[in-house]
């Protein structure tokens, strides 16, 4: 946790600079609507090195580097290869006045980014650019100011800046995943950035802990742990670590998080039959959302809050529907398939992700919340469960068994560019977004 | 777990004191200057294993003796059969099988007979399927075993139950022959 802080404080003194490029608003580079999307070639050569004793020659490579990766982690962008380019770095400037850009489009680059470093003791001064090349145009200018090792914040900030010119949204830099990992001999969960890095261990409870939920600031991490016998929901306050648990009798499961609420819904037995009940954020008892013989579980919330999707076994087998609140309607979402559980409902509110089994194996699929064009995004890969979207809907992280062991893997929201987000000791699941917390 | 460890005590205090008793006499024989302290002791504190000189009466010792030990058999056997014999479920299924009934009738029997038992009923699941669905499927199996008994005239007070889902499996294999194995309600003996 201490890093945390450190990188809190340290992206306090970062002051940013805004470079005004000539954007007209109403451009969309990206129309995330199409599944088929074309992926841009972008070029993002080696920063310059702007010291007079070029002392940042060290880091120019590495941050280049960093920045691209972060970039090409949305799916959205070919990075072309640098060796292809027509190009110094070091020698030629990076900014439109001494920009070449017919160099840029002669090797197929449609968007390119410059950098500039400049180091002076342990302050660091960085030079962004996005260019369109074709058009000759400064997309996103930024100047940061911050110290030796803040790469990959002003990477992560500027990917952000990046994704917004081009889309409308800033994306998902700014998120972090919760998960569970059984290395240490126990399940646990355990945090990371949005592309696998910084893994921390959140729990050490010693037991079987697992479901983390973020609340949607971001500043309440809800789990389940066996570590006082049954299963019980623990909300843990991220900043105080203080943690409260909830009692009542009987199996608590699943906990989810209402939108713009201190509010959460589990999964509880204790009238007899395991239905879905609304919370405080201290867990007290607020009302009862279902309301039908056998398992309802692991609701998941609408965007505005009004309406909970849902794993009911009210017609013999486990399927979503769709319950609106105030009005106790109730829908059923999926038809196809005899096991469908494990609902999330997209940040945008039009689409649930949930995993099927079928065929002897278990895949991701979107539908529609009308239950319509359900769309299966994994296949012949072995298991892929517990889907959650990233805080843009534009990615998808999941668990699968596609090399063996449980492992966490991040895809599109259309199935594309199928990864594995990381690789540590023992088993991971349950894959959980956090939303977009500045940090 | 009581009777056991006394027991155990009964015999850690038994043999030591025998052995004491047997090294000493040799010693009063070559020394003859020892104090008959240590078999006063022996007397005072296990009359059990006073010295007998009577033929019959060891014959008797012995078949009681005899008696006891299978009787403690037959009570750890039931007991074992109680904890390690597993009611099975059908995948997705919290229903009670005809073969689960006579288990759990048996169950009940012992249950009857040890009315200081309290037992914990674990639910298990299969690895197939999704787990929040999985702990909610395994505490149905746990409450089905559970209002089985207690139809059967066994206390609901004695009878706790607590969902694992697929968390513990019995068998870690990945085949039909493992999840049969794993769809399950334990029975454990606080």
């Amino acid at each position: 946790m201490n890093a945390i802080r450190v990188i809190v404080g340290l992206f306090c003194m970062l002051a940013m600079l805004w470079i005004p490029p000539n954007l007209s608003a109403e451009i969309k580079y990206l129309d995330l609507t199409n599944p088929f999307i074309r992926k841009i070639p972008m070029a993002v050569p080696v920063f310059k090195a702007m010291g007079p004793m070029a002392a940042e020659s060290a880091q120019v490579v590495a941050f280049a580097n960093n920045l691209q990766s972060m970039l090409e982690f949305s799916g959205y962008f070919k990075m072309l290869d640098r060796d292809s380019f027509l190009y110094d770095s070091q020698r030629s400037g990076i900014d439109d006045q001494s920009i070449q850009f017919s160099n840029w489009t002669a090797v197929g680059a449609e968007l390119l980014i410059t950098g500039g470093v400049q180091v002076q003791g342990d302050d660091m001064a960085v030079e962004l650019r996005l260019f369109d090349t074709f058009k000759a145009k400064l997309l996103v200018g930024k100047r940061y100011r911050g110290q030796v090792g803040d790469q990959r914040t002003v990477a992560r900030r500027f990917s952000a800046e990046v994704l917004k010119a081009l889309t409308g949204n800033p994306g998902f830099y700014d998120s972090r995943l919760a998960f569970v990992s059984n290395g240490s001999g126990n399940k646990e969960i355990f945090t990371c950035d949005f592309d696998g890095a910084n893994v921390q261990r959140l729990t050490d409870k010693r037991s079987i802990t697992s479901f983390p939920a973020w609340s949607s600031d971001g500043k309440h991490l809800a789990f389940t742990s066996f570590v006082n016998g049954p299963s019980q929901i623990f909300i843990l306050n991220l900043k105080n670590r203080q943690e409260t648990n909830v009692r009542y009798k009987g199996v608590q499961i699943a906990p989810e998080w209402v939108p713009g609420r201190f509010e959460l819904s589990a999964t509880l037995s204790f009238a007899g039959d395991q239905e879905i009940y609304m919370l405080t954020g201290n867990g007290k008892m607020i009302k009862r959302l279902t309301n039908s013989r056998g398992i309802d579980v692991g609701a998941t919330w609408s965007p505005d809050g009004k309406k909970i999707a849902f794993v009911s076994k009210r017609s013999g087998r486990p399927q979503i529907y769709i319950k609106e609140i105030s009005t106790g309607r109730v829908h059923r979402v999926t038809f196809e398939g005899r096991y469908n559980t494990q609902p999330c409902w997209s940040p945008k509110g039009d689409m649930i992700a949930y995993s099927s089994m079928g065929q002897g194996e278990i895949n991701i699929v979107v539908i529609d919340v009308e239950g319509n064009n359900p769309v299966q995004l994994t296949r012949n890969q072995g298991d892929n469960e517990a889907p959650s979207w990233s805080p843009d809907g534009s990615l998808i992280a999941f668990s699968s068994t596609r090399e063996g062991k449980p492992r966490i893997y991040v895809m599109t929201a259309f199935g594309t560019d199928q990864r594995r987000l990381l690789m540590m000791p023992g088993e991971q699941s349950h894959p959980k977004w956090s939303p977009n917390i500045p940090y | 777990m009581r009777k056991n460890m006394w027991m155990a005590l009964a015999l850690a205090v038994i043999l030591p004191t025998m052995l004491f008793a047997i090294s000493c006499a040799k010693k009063q024989v070559e020394t003859g200057t020892q104090a008959p302290e240590p078999v006063a002791q022996q007397q005072v504190e296990q009359p059990v294993v006073a010295p007998v000189d009577n033929a019959d009466e060891k014959a008797r010792m012995e078949a009681e003796r005899l008696q006891a030990q299978e009787a403690e058999r037959a009570r750890m056997a039931a007991r074992n059969a109680f904890v390690n014999e597993d009611v099975y479920f059908e995948f997705d299924s919290s229903a009670l099988l005809p073969m689960a009934q006579e288990l759990l009738k048996q169950k009940a029997d012992y249950l009857r007979a040890m009315p200081g038992l309290n037992v914990s009923i674990e639910g298990h699941c299969d690895e197939r399927g999704t787990d929040a669905y999985n702990m909610a499927l395994g505490e149905r199996r746990a409450e089905s075993a559970k209002a089985f008994l207690v139809n059967l005239g066994i206390s609901a007070s004695r009878l706790n139950t607590i969902s694992y889902g697929e968390e513990r499996p019995a068998d870690f294999g990945h085949n039909e022959e493992a999840w049969a194995k794993n769809r399950r309600a334990h029975f454990a003996v606080y």
